[in-house]
């Protein structure tokens, strides 16, 4: 069992748009990429239920090209109206850290 | 096509500049702007960069590219592409031209709208929300402050075909002044949408990552990518991740009057630091703009405090229960009343990051850090009110306090900070039209 934390090269949040946020999740190689996707844990459904939107909302595409998947979602509040707390959308990633990707192993387990 | 920065004002590395002129290009520019800094620069006038970053960058593209007949080409000038925007960046480039002894021709394309033709717009049905974007209504549009339409790639073609050597556009599509002068040159869409979507970022799509010069060779079905300092590469894996960057969908990109599709798109290096990108397509569709509108909500006054006390940090939420009520009662009482205010506690160490995003419940922090913040249509009130909020955090009363001090420790006197009038975007829809110019009046002049 490996935490997404462990096994990505990059995992980052950004604004795309003042009403969404947009999270990359990417890989240093073919191989754990390909054990990702085939894990089937990471999905629209899987961004709906860490950030609270309906799964309706999310926009998930994986991006072999760049060994990647992107989820897109709206803003709880948009780009720096009253009560926002991020007005680049650049520290939204944290709750992708812990995701378990069961089919990898580590010297953990 | 040679892209000197990701911003005009963002800097770059000289030398990358003289590389990339050396090269011969076709056009020389930078992208202006962006709405991620937020709605604050569209609202207020103001614009994103200084003007002595811009002047700079500005000042080596003109005496670099001028002499040398290759046309500079700036889009979304001043951060958010409004008039006072446009007008901004329009001075720098005439002060320089007459500190420099440049003479040029050159294009204003102003992109600022005028609310009465939105209404009519808006009236006709011609206006539809984008996704996740509240419906637009008739109060929203009276409210904005100012309105910007984001013009596609035809603009940029016609300016450069009526001569102009230095093109300053308003609000423009990141993409679109590098489509519109590749296409001129006869290049097809697909792959000039394509170089755009690189060049307005400079070479961010390079490895490392920075602020500095990219050269973008358009050709029948590919693009080539190359930075010009030698400290960076692009790498296929590089520019196939700069694709993702700042989009909700990493392969479909929606531009003024089409589709760009990076789906089959694919990367091969073609020296140790150059990659060609080719497979994109480019599917027509009907001309749709961009509207984009910041309204503001109110005059924004903060103060920073923090707190070392485990007694109020175990009972954090009925303490800022406590402390709301009691500002309303205080505020009410030199006439402020809780509907003129809006009062917003940021508590660093809780869910200051993640507002109520944030999945973490449990405080395991020693100290917290607040920021209490208060907004109101009043620049008066909210100075008041936040004034009496400090003195409510630091001495309001809750069970078992010790701290009879105070709750907060302030690190700054005087305490309370005016920050200013603040905006939020409240149009973010697109326009249907049959004219990709008519939005976008154009204007020459001669510098010299």
């Amino acid at each position: 069992m490996a935490k997404l934390r462990d096994i990505a090269k990059i995992i980052k949040s950004k604004n795309a748009g003042p009403f969404e946020i947009t999270i990359d999740i990417m890989f240093e190689t073919q191989y754990l990429y390909d054990k990702v996707v085939a894990s089937g844990v990471i999905n629209a459904q899987l961004f709906a239920k860490l950030y609270g939107v309906d799964v309706k909302d999310v926009l998930y595409t994986p991006y072999p090209a760049a060994l990647a998947m992107k989820g897109t979602m709206p803003r709880h509040i948009s780009s720096g109206d009253i009560g926002d707390t991020d007005v680049y959308g650049a520290q939204q990633h944290a709750p992708m850290l812990d995701v378990e990707i069961p089919s990898i192993l580590t010297k953990k387990d | 096509m040679l892209s000197v920065s990701s911003i005009l004002g963002y800097g770059f590395p000289e030398d990358s500049l003289k590389a990339g002129l050396a090269r011969n290009p076709h056009y020389v520019g930078v992208d202006g702007g962006s709405t991620d800094p937020g709605a604050f620069y569209l609202g207020s006038g103001e614009c994103l960069s200084a003007h002595m970053a811009m002047k700079r960058d500005l000042r080596l593209m003109l005496t670099g590219a001028v002499p040398q007949c290759v046309p500079v080409v700036i889009g979304t000038c001043g951060g958010a592409g409004g008039e006072p925007h446009l007008q901004a960046v329009a001075e720098l480039a005439r002060t320089i031209a007459r500190e420099e002894g440049l003479q040029f021709r050159m294009a204003l394309i102003h992109a600022e709208q005028e609310p009465s033709k939105v209404q009519s717009w808006f009236d006709n049905g011609k206006i539809s929300a984008l996704r996740n974007v509240p419906a637009l209504t008739t109060a929203t549009i009276s409210r904005a402050t100012r309105i910007v339409g984001m013009m596609g790639a035809e603009p940029f073609t016609r300016a450069l075909n009526q001569g102009a050597q230095v093109v300053l556009a308003g609000r423009a599509s990141d993409a679109a002044s590098w489509a519109g002068c590749a296409m001129r040159n006869g290049a097809q869409a697909a792959p000039s949408w394509y170089a755009g979507k690189m060049l307005e970022c400079g070479s961010a799509s390079a490895t490392p990552k920075g602020h500095d010069c990219l050269m973008a060779t358009v050709c029948d079905d590919h693009v080539d990518l190359e930075p010009m300092n030698h400290a960076r590469k692009c790498t296929p894996l590089s520019v196939a991740m700069h694709g993702m960057h700042e989009n909700a969908s990493p392969t479909l990109h929606e531009e003024p009057g089409g589709l760009l599709h990076a789906t089959d798109c694919t990367f091969t290096a073609i020296s140790d630091h150059a990659v060609r990108v080719g497979g994109m397509r480019w599917t027509q569709r009907p001309y749709d703009i961009k509207l984009e509108g910041a309204e503001c909500v109110g005059f924004r006054a903060i103060t920073i405090c923090g707190t070392r006390d485990p007694i109020l940090i175990g009972q954090l939420d009925s303490y800022l229960h406590t402390a709301r009520d009691d500002i309303a009662v205080r505020a009410a009482g030199f006439g402020v009343s809780a509907e003129k205010y809006q009062l917003v506690f940021h508590v660093y160490g809780k869910d200051g990051v993640m507002g109520a995003a944030e999945h973490v419940t449990q405080i395991r922090s020693h100290e917290l850090g607040i920021i209490v913040e208060v907004v109101s249509d009043s620049e008066e009130d909210a100075i008041a009110v936040l004034s009496i909020a400090r003195v409510v955090v630091a001495k309001v009363d809750f069970i078992g306090r010790l701290c009879k001090g105070g709750n907060m420790a302030f690190p700054f006197s005087p305490s309370d900070i005016p920050v200013g009038f603040t905006y939020k975007f409240s149009l973010f829809h697109v326009v249907r039209t049959d004219d990709p110019y008519a939005m976008f009046p154009t204007e020459y002049e001669e510098v010299r």
